[in-house]
C-alpha cells in the first residue's frame, strides 16, 4: 500500500535565489516543537509533530527540542518527561502558575521570549484553536513567515524548510519557503502526521526560562471553563473506522444511510465540505483540509468525488473504499478499492450485509 | 461605539476549476463572494451596533472589483466602507496583509474615530490560515479573542468585553479590555436580510478608496510580495497513487462482494469491526 510520492524532488529553496541568509539569522539552529497542553492534557498533535520534527532534525543534523509551557507542577513536568520519549534531545520549559489556562498574552510572551533567547531555525505548532491563536501572534511579533496547515514538511539540501499545503481552497498543493527570516514557522493539523512510537527514555536536559509576568500584567481573565460533555465530542479524527457521505447522496435525508452503516460497523461518520456548506451536516463532521484529518484503518467514502482538499484529509487511512457513480471521479485516483455504483442504492445493502456478517450468530444464520 | 469589520472577497470555492493540463486556476467566470466566515463577524458587529449605538465600518483589501463585496456589506446595514487597493499590495502573504490592514485601521481611526472593536471571520475559505486576525491584533496592540462563539457582555463604561471562546476541549469564558479584536466562529448567527432602505443607500453610497500612500503606508517594502517572508515556489496537483483502485464488479450482490474484498485485503478488520459493532 502506501501513497505515491506527492512531490517529486522538493522545489529548490535558497539555491534558486543565490542569496545568503542574513547574518543575524545564522545563529538560528535546531528544530523546535511547541507542546500544547490544555488543562493537564497534552494534545496528541504535539507528539505527531515530534515525529515529523525528529525527521527534519536528523536530516539537518541538529537537535530536536520540545517547548513545554504550562503551570508549575505535575502535568507540566510530565509533559516535559514525555517529550523525551517522543524523541526530544532537550526541553525548553516555561512553568508558571499564571500559565494554568491558555491566554494569548501570557503564552505569546513565553514562546516569543524563548525563541528570541535560544533561536530555533524551525518552529512547529499544532493547527488547533490554541496553536493557531498563538502561532499568528508569535509570527507577527517576530515578523517571520508562518505557513498554516501543512500536509508535508521536508528540508532541502541547503537546509531550507519546504512546507507543502493545499492552496486555492484546496484545489491544488503548493510548497512554501521562508528563506530570509527565522525561525521558519509552520502549523500542522491533528492527524496529518502519523503518531510516532513512544520509546521509554530517561528525562534529559531541561532548560527553564522565566515567564517574567505578574497577574496584573495580563489583561485577559478566564472567568470560567466549561469542558465539553463526552457525548458532545465526536471522536472522528482519531476513529479506527469512518464512513462519510458527499453530494452524491443527492438529498439531506439520504445522509441517514451513512449514519446507519456507521452504527452497524461501529464507525464514526463524516462528510465532505459541500454538505456542511449546504447545511446538511454540522461542521464538526467535516473531513478534509478545513475539517478533520483522519487516519482510520478503514474509510468508506460514499458519493464523494475526492477534491484535493478532501484527499489531504483522508490519505493517511490504511484502506480507502470509494463508492461513486462516476468512474472518472478523482477519488478513484487515491482510493485503494472502489465500486462504480450509486451510493444511495448500495449503502442500505452494505449495512444489511455487514450486519449479517458481523453478528455473533451469523454462522448459525448462514447454516440455517 | 465604532466597530471595524475586516472582510475579504474570495472566489466561490464551489466553482473553482483547475486547468487539467497547466494546473492553474481557471478564474474566468468564477463568481466572487464575501468570505462566508466574515458574514458571522459582520452580523455580530451589526447586532452590537443595534444594541449599543454607533457605527460599523467595513474594510477590505483587494482589487478594485472588491468594491462589490463592500456594497454587499452596506446592503446588510454597514455604515461605511473602505477599500484598500493598490498594485503594491498584490501578492501579500499573511504578514504583509496584516501590515496593510493595520495601517488602514490606524487611518480609519484618525479619519472616523478609534474603533472599540475589530471583527474578522475565523479564517477565509481561500487561504484557510486563520492568521490575519491575530496578526492585525498584534500589530495594533489590541487584545484578541479568537474562535468566539458568543459575546456575552459588553460594558462600554468599564471598557470590558466578555466572550465565550471555543477551545479544543471546551469553552473558555474570557473577560478582556477594549479595544479588542474578535474572530467569530461559524454558525454563531445568521446574516440579516438587509432593509430596503439600506439596499437603496448601498447602491449609491460613496466607497472610501485608499491607495497604499493614502492609507498612510510608510514603508512600501513591507507590502505585497516584497513584504512577504513566505515565498510560494511551486504549485502542483498531487499525483495519482501508483497502484490503481481495485474496482469491484457490480454483480448480483455488490455489497457482499465489496465486504469480501475488504476483508480479503485486511483480514484483521473482520474481528475488529465485530468488536467495534458490539460496542455500540
Amino acid at each position: 500500500m502506501g501513497t505515491a510520492p506527492k512531490t517529486a524532488a522538493p522545489a529548490s529553496g535558497r539555491a534558486a535565489t543565490k542569496k545568503e541568509l542574513p547574518e543575524h539569522f545564522k545563529a538560528y539552529k535546531h528544530v523546535w516543537v511547541f507542546i500544547e497542553q490544555e488543562r493537564g492534557q497534552v494534545h496528541p498533535v504535539s507528539w505527531e509533530l515530534m515525529g515529523a520534527g525528529r525527521k527534519l532534525a536528523d536530516k539537518l543534523k541538529v537537535d530536536l527540542a520540545a517547548v513545554v509551557i504550562g503551570p508549575e507542577g505535575e502535568a507540566t513536568q510530565s509533559a516535559a518527561a514525555e517529550s523525551f520519549c517522543y524523541g526530544a534531545d532537550l526541553v525548553y520549559m516555561v512553568a508558571d502558575n499564571l500559565l494554568a489556562d491558555y491566554r494569548n498574552e501570557s503564552y505569546t510572551k513565553a514562546l516569543t521570549d524563548v525563541v528570541n533567547t535560544y533561536k530555533p531555525e524551525i518552529l512547529l505548532l499544532g493547527a488547533t484553536t490554541l496553536g493557531r491563536d498563538l502561532a499568528g501572534s508569535v509570527a507577527t511579533t517576530l515578523l517571520t513567515g508562518l505557513t498554516a496547515d501543512c500536509t508535508e514538511l521536508d528540508v532541502d539540501t541547503d537546509g531550507s524548510l519546504a512546507a507543502t499545503r493545499p492552496t486555492f481552497g484546496g484545489s491544488l498543493l503548493c510548497t512554501i519557503y521562508t528563506l530570509n527570516y527565522r525561525p521558519q514557522m509552520a502549523t500542522v493539523r491533528p492527524r496529518v502526521m502519523p503518531m510516532p512510537e513512544r520509546v521509554a527514555r530517561p528525562v534529559g536536559r531541561i532548560v527553564s526560562h522565566p515567564l517574567g509576568l505578574v497577574e496584573d500584567d495580563i489583561v485577559t481573565k478566564v472567568l470560567s471553563f466549561l469542558p465539553d460533555r463526552d457525548s458532545a465530542k465526536s471522536n472522528l479524527a482519531y476513529a479506527d473506522v469512518v464512513v462519510a457521505g458527499g453530494l452524491g447522496l443527492g438529498s439531506p435525508e439520504n445522509f441517514q444511510l451513512v449514519r446507519q452503516l456507521a452504527t452497524v460497523i461501529g464507525a464514526e461518520y463524516g462528510c465532505s465540505r459541500p454538505l456542511v456548506q449546504k447545511g446538511w451536516v454540522t461542521s464538526d463532521r467535516q473531513i478534509g483540509q478545513t475539517g478533520k484529518t483522519i487516519r482510520p484503518k478503514l474509510y468508506i467514502a460514499a458519493g464523494i468525488s475526492g477534491a484535493i482538499q478532501h484527499r489531504v484529509g483522508v490519505e493517511g487511512a490504511d484502506l480507502i473504499v470509494a463508492i461513486n457513480t462516476d468512474r472518472n471521479a478523482p477519488i478513484f485516483d487515491f482510493a485503494h478499492m472502489g465500486i462504480v455504483t450509486d451510493a444511495i442504492r448500495l449503502l442500505p445493502a452494505l449495512t444489511a450485509a455487514f450486519r449479517a456478517r458481523l453478528s455473533p450468530h451469523s454462522r448459525d444464520r448462514i447454516a440455517s | 461605539m465604532h466597530i471595524v469589520v475586516c472582510i475579504k472577497q474570495v472566489p466561490d470555492s464551489a466553482q473553482i476549476r483547475v486547468h487539467p493540463v497547466t494546473n492553474t486556476i481557471m478564474r474566468q467566470g468564477v463568481p466572487t463572494i464575501i468570505n462566508p466566515y466574515d458574514l458571522f463577524a459582520l452580523e455580530a458587529a451589526l447586532e452590537l451596533r443595534d444594541q449599543f449605538g454607533g457605527e460599523v465600518t467595513v474594510l477590505t483589501m483587494g482589487p478594485p472589483s472588491a468594491e462589490d463585496s463592500l456594497r454587499k456589506a452596506l446592503t446588510f446595514g454597514a455604515d461605511r466602507a473602505v477599500l484598500l487597493t493598490d498594485r503594491f499590495f498584490a501578492g501579500a502573504d499573511t504578514l504583509a496583509t496584516t501590515y496593510a490592514l493595520a495601517t488602514a485601521i490606524r487611518k480609519i481611526s484618525t479619519e472616523f474615530g478609534a474603533p472599540d472593536l475589530v471583527f474578522t471571520g475565523k479564517q477565509t475559505i481561500d487561504g484557510d490560515t486563520a492568521q490575519v486576525g491575530p496578526g492585525i491584533a498584534k500589530r495594533l496592540g489590541l487584545l484578541q479573542l479568537t474562535y468566539v462563539a458568543k459575546i456575552s457582555a459588553l460594558d462600554l463604561e468599564a471598557r470590558t468585553i466578555d466572550a465565550e471562546r471555543r477551545s479544543e476541549g471546551g469553552v473558555q469564558l474570557l473577560r478582556t479590555r477594549l479595544p479588542c479584536l474578535v474572530t467569530m466562529l461559524e454558525a454563531t448567527n445568521q446574516i440579516r436580510r438587509g432593509a430596503m432602505a439600506d439596499a437603496l443607500r448601498a447602491a449609491r453610497a460613496p466607497i472610501v478608496k485608499w491607495s497604499a500612500q493614502e492609507a498612510g503606508v510608510e514603508d512600501i517594502s513591507k507590502c505585497g510580495l516584497r513584504g512577504s517572508p513566505t515565498i510560494v515556489k511551486r504549485v502542483f496537483a498531487p499525483a495519482a497513487r501508483s497502484e490503481k483502485a481495485a474496482l469491484i464488479e457490480v454483480g448480483e450482490q455488490p455489497a457482499e462482494a465489496l465486504i469480501d474484498a475488504i476483508f480479503k485485503r485486511q483480514p484483521a478488520l473482520e474481528t475488529e469491526l465485530a468488536a467495534l459493532a458490539r460496542g455500540y
